[in-house]
């Protein structure tokens, strides 16, 4: 009868919670501590590479028990870069 | 003789443990294997309550350690089958009494004398689970399909595989299947698919294991509830045999008069 209603089925919550949250358990890495990796990240990178911060992102996935650091960071095109003074941020 | 030493733990406790402890002691005690049970809850005993033999006990764990007693004098009998001893847990003491080198050195007698070694290890993650796991050559991480509770055995499983004591071998116990079918539950894939671990028992919830324990009499002896088949299952696994997972029921009483699927 759930679907009837459109409620969600409380089982995937479950998983879905316990998805995030085993990560975090896991790896002893909050959130906060995430985020603030990946603006250290953003800042090296960007100091030898001209990169979008806002299209960086960085999870944690896991493949069985073991946990890897994903990170996709997209890069500006190299065309424009090179015509441009060093260290001056792109619009 | 060489005992196999097999810890049960979970992280979170009212899982189950010590219901399984009994109940996996009893399946493999009646394939004809002598079986010790070890409680390793010291200060909150409860195995021998469970196993129906508390009005036996004269000497306890702490007491073999402490050389107050000889080993054999603390394994109590259980008379129904004819091979199940006890080893029951101090109940005025605490975790520190003994420590992990104790319990592998106590292991070790015990390993000449009988076939397998169950111990029951108390919740948490501190010294009583430590001294638990210490002796182990296999440990069974016991969880319910709840948040909670797979939390904690993740946790588990971890402490294990830093420790050198897995891989653990999971049992998951209370699954309604009537709930899981109704998407109210984790199924039996959602959990392994979370603790990604191997699998040594489904038990599902059965209102026979109140009434076994107040009784006494641990459910696998008769082997007619589902709950007692599924530790008969895990007994028979932990000794190799390759025994498929339980069908569980999802119908209730009149779906199951009219012949519905």
């Amino acid at each position: 009868m759930a679907w009837l209603f459109g409620r969600k089925k409380s089982a995937n919550s479950a998983k879905e919670r316990l998805q995030l949250v085993l990560i975090h358990d896991r790896t002893d890495l909050t959130p906060a501590e995430l985020e603030s990796l990946k603006d250290d990240l953003i800042q090296t990178i960007s100091r030898h590479i001209d990169i979008d911060p806002t299209a960086v992102t960085i999870n944690v996935a896991h493949d069985g028990r073991s946990q890897r650091l994903v990170a996709d960071i997209p890069l500006r095109n190299v065309g424009r870069r090179r015509g441009r003074e060093p260290g001056r941020a792109v619009g | 003789m060489t005992a196999r030493v097999v810890t049960i733990a979970s992280g979170k406790g009212g899982v189950g443990k010590t219901t399984s402890v009994a109940n996996i002691a009893v399946g493999l005690a009646s394939r004809g294997q002598k079986v010790t049970c070890i409680d390793g809850d010291i200060g909150l005993r409860n195995l021998d309550v469970v196993l129906g033999l508390e009005n036996r006990i004269v000497y306890d764990l702490v007491d073999v350690i402490e050389g107050r007693c000889r080993l054999r004098q603390a394994m109590i009998r259980d008379k129904r089958l004819p091979e199940l001893y006890l080893i029951p847990a101090a109940q005025t003491r605490d975790k520190t009494a003994i420590s992990p080198s104790d319990m592998v050195r106590l292991c070790d007698e015990l390993r000449q004398e009988v076939d397998w070694i169950i111990i029951d290890s108390p919740a948490g993650i501190e010294r009583g689970f430590k001294n638990a796991i210490a002796a182990a050559d296999r440990v069974l991480v016991m969880t319910n399909p709840e948040v909670s509770a797979v939390r904690d055995a993740d946790r588990v499983i971890g402490l294990l595989d830093a420790d050198e004591k897995g891989p653990a071998a999971l049992v998951i116990n209370r699954l309604d299947p009537v709930m899981v079918k109704r998407g109210d539950m984790l199924s039996v894939e959602d959990v392994l698919d979370l603790l990604a671990v191997e699998l040594i028992g489904i038990i599902p919830e059965d209102e026979n294991v109140v009434v076994a324990s107040n009784k006494g009499q641990p459910l696998a002896l008769d082997g007619k509830s589902k709950a007692g088949q599924a530790f008969q299952n895990i007994a028979r696994r932990l000794m190799g045999e390759q025994v498929p997972f339980m069908e569980l029921e999802t119908q209730n009483l009149l779906q199951r008069l009219l012949g519905r699927k």
